[in-house]
Formats: C-alpha cells, sequence, structure tokens
C-alpha cells in the first residue's frame, strides 16, 4: 500500500474539516437566529471531532505527530486545505453555499471511503456517514427554502453560489499519487469524486430553481492540496494557534 | 472474575451530559475482556465506542471506567475507544428511552440502519405526549440533540437524535 498517498489524503480531508471547523464555529454568538448558531456551532464540533479522528489515525497507525501538535503546530505551507475551506464567512448567504457544495462532497468522498482496502478509514467512514447526513439536509433544505423564497433570497443565493463554485471545484484538485491510491484500492479517485458530486448537488441546486455557473478552468482555486493557500489561511491560522504556541508543552 | 462483575461496576459510569443514562445503557461498551498472565497479573480491558466523532464527553467516561473497574481490583485496566462498532442510537436498551423520555428528552425511533425523513416526523412529545411535533432544528444544547415543538402543549423540547 502506498503509504504517501495515503497520508496525503488523510492530511487533506483532516485539514479541510479542522479548517472549515474553525470558520463554522465563528458563527457561533453571531447567527443570524438562535437555531442556526447552534447548527453551525454543532457542525463546527462535529468537523474538529473528525479533523481529531483523522489526524489519530496518521498519528496511531502511519507514525505521524501528536493529533494536537499536528493541528496546531504545523507551519502553514504543510496544511494541505483546499482555498474554499480558508474563505471567511462572509455573509450567511456564502457559509450556507460553501456548508452545501462542501459537505456533500465530504459526505462522497466518505462513501467512497467506506470501500477503501484501508481498514481504519473504512470504520471511520462508516461511522462519519450518519453524522454528516444532518448536515447535509439541513443544507439542503437551507438551499431549497432561499432559493425558492423571494426574489432578494434567490439573487443573493445565486450570487453566492457563482462566487463560491470555482473555489469548490479546487476541493478535487488532483495529489501527486493520484494513480498509487487508485491502483491500490485506498480511494477511487478525486475525478471520480468530483463527478459523483455533480451529480448530486446538480438535482438540489434545480430544486433550488438556482444555475450551476459555467467555471473555466484557468479559474479554479487550485494550489490548497501542494502547500500554496489564499490570503486567508495565515490569519486564521495565527488566531487558531495563538494560545497554544505561547507555551506548546503546556499541559491541560 | 465474573464479566457480569465487571458489567455492573459500568452501571455506575454516567453519561456526563444524560446524567440518568449509564454507559451500558447508551450501548457504548462494546467488549469487555480479562486475562491474566503467567505472573497471575490480571488485566481487564473495555473497548468502547463514541456516540459522535466529536463528542466532548468521550475523555470524561473513558476516566470514569478506568477508576470505577480498576476498583474491583484488577492489577492492569486499559480503556479502548474504537469505531469497530459503529454506534448507532439503536444501540439504546429500551429501558434507557425510557429513561430518557421521562428526563424529559424524547427517545431516539429505531432506524435500522439508515435514517429517513420520515423518521424524523410522529415524534412523542416527553411532556404531553403529543405526537403533534415538528423538527425546529437538528442540532441542539449538545451534538445528540435536536430542537422539537409540540403544537399540542405549545412547549418546546428536546430529543435524543437518532443517528
Amino acid at each position: 500500500m502506498n503509504n504517501e498517498g495515503l497520508k496525503d489524503l488523510l492530511y487533506k480531508m483532516a485539514d479541510d474539516a479542522l479548517i472549515i471547523g474553525h470558520r463554522n464555529s465563528e458563527w457561533t454568538g453571531i447567527g443570524p437566529m438562535l437555531e442556526e448558531d447552534l447548527a453551525f456551532s454543532s457542525m463546527a464540533q462535529d468537523k474538529i471531532g473528525h479533523a481529531q479522528a483523522l489526524y489519530k489515525i496518521l498519528h496511531e497507525i502511519l507514525g505521524e505527530e501528536d493529533p494536537d501538535k499536528i493541528a496546531f503546530l504545523r507551519e502553514e505551507k504543510k496544511f494541505k486545505c483546499c482555498h474554499f475551506t480558508e474563505l471567511p464567512i462572509g455573509e450567511y448567504d456564502f457559509s450556507l453555499v460553501r456548508h452545501f457544495l462542501f459537505d456533500h462532497a465530504e459526505a462522497l468522498r466518505y462513501e467512497m471511503l467506506a470501500q477503501s482496502s484501508f481498514q481504519p478509514i473504512v470504520l471511520l467512514a462508516k461511522k462519519i456517514k450518519g453524522e454528516i447526513k444532518y448536515h447535509t439536509m439541513h443544507s439542503d433544505s437551507f438551499l431549497k427554502q432561499l432559493g425558492t423564497g423571494n426574489e432578494e433570497s434567490h439573487a443573493r443565493m445565486q450570487s453566492a453560489l457563482n462566487y463560491a463554485f470555482p473555489f469548490a471545484l479546487g476541493i478535487f484538485e488532483k495529489s501527486e499519487f493520484e494513480n498509487e491510491i487508485i491502483a491500490d484500492g485506498i480511494f477511487a479517485g478525486e475525478e471520480e469524486l468530483k463527478k459523483r458530486w455533480l451529480e448530486k448537488i446538480a438535482t438540489i441546486i434545480a430544486a433550488a430553481t438556482l444555475k450551476l455557473p459555467h467555471v473555466d478552468e484557468s479559474k479554479i482555486a487550485y494550489g490548497g492540496r501542494k502547500g500554496f493557500h489564499s490570503e486567508y489561511l495565515k490569519p486564521l491560522l495565527d488566531e487558531m494557534c495563538e494560545v497554544v504556541r505561547t507555551d506548546p508543552e503546556a499541559e491541560w | 472474575m465474573e464479566s457480569s462483575e465487571v458489567w455492573a461496576a459500568l452501571e455506575n459510569v454516567k453519561d456526563p451530559e444524560i446524567p440518568v443514562l449509564t454507559v451500558v445503557d447508551m450501548g457504548i461498551i462494546t467488549a469487555v475482556q480479562q486475562t491474566t498472565d503467567n505472573r497471575q497479573r490480571t488485566t481487564c480491558i473495555v473497548t468502547m465506542t463514541p456516540t459522535f466523532v466529536g463528542c466532548p464527553a468521550i475523555d470524561v467516561m473513558k476516566k470514569s471506567i478506568y477508576e470505577e473497574v480498576k476498583k474491583l481490583g484488577f492489577d492492569t485496566v486499559e480503556v479502548k475507544v474504537d469505531f469497530e462498532t459503529a454506534w448507532t442510537s439503536d444501540r439504546m436498551s429500551e429501558e434507557a428511552k425510557t429513561k430518557l423520555e421521562k428526563f424529559g428528552l424524547a427517545p431516539p425511533p429505531h432506524i435500522n440502519g439508515e435514517l429517513t425523513e420520515e423518521q424524523l416526523n410522529n415524534v412523542r412529545c416527553p411532556h404531553c405526549g403529543s405526537t403533534d411535533t415538528t423538527l425546529r432544528s437538528a442540532f441542539g444544547s449538545t451534538l445528540c440533540r435536536a430542537i422539537r415543538f409540540c403544537f399540542n402543549c405549545k412547549q418546546g423540547f428536546e430529543q435524543f437524535k437518532p443517528i
């Protein structure tokens, strides 16, 4: 089994979950209504829990650092998250659209990983499936309600979708080990995931009376998987890691 | 030692977020294993599976389980957390569901593997017993709770989410 390819896959999944989890948590206390404040806070907690479980596999099975060290003491260029997860929360329309696009990709990725040749990820994928179902149910219901709500809500959702889509496609940036992990049966690959994702979101977007924008390949936000990040990641890491970095050896 | 003694000790460990339920009621204990090595040193390994991957109560439960089982006199006690058996709300005992309802939390329906949207309807209000209730938010005060509203008694209530 290709360990480097496997590590690369787990790192990008975990980093995506950690960073979008952190972004979700930024709605805590300022959500547009109590239920939504709770929703984003709960999803943040789930995502960060998923990140921790993935870092734990990296640590316990693949010999990487301790999960807390991986999360808080790596420099920016070691992170493998995509730019999409790094973007600021913006207005609620953007956060909802990102939640919709990202969570469907994540749900499908775990669905595919439930067939992986790497057993630890199979067990985690089966466990996480039930949790993410609540996330996608939440995003789908809002996308439909606001897409078909009134003129303003429709326009805002369409505009958020137009802005978010080139970033969302960056989720599927291929790894340099793509062929190896496919051949080893670890993961069926980003191309296959993107295909399933486009099929899945198309029906929900249509039900929300929204339109999927056309995106030129040159506009897709790639780079994150290789450690080249948007301008937003560094300030996020500085804030997220501020306390730990004042005394990395402190006992909690 | 009879394994029933270990299970009885585990009945003393409550879920810190739902203090009426024990870890056994919750169905999060998946295995209890005892071994004795050739120097007659005894070991007990308790395996648990988390309700939600990011459940913050895991470490507290792990520690309490260790302490309760250690009291039985084993030389070594190990508490393992893994996903070998994935937790679903179907692992809760019927007794646990009754306790939950008395506590004021609507119990999860039996979902048999896959959650459907229909299962999110037809939930009985733990205050008045009416099923004329609706889901207000799938996310509540803890990861495992949803917020519902009862049209009959006009009260909000929480449900332990089916998962």
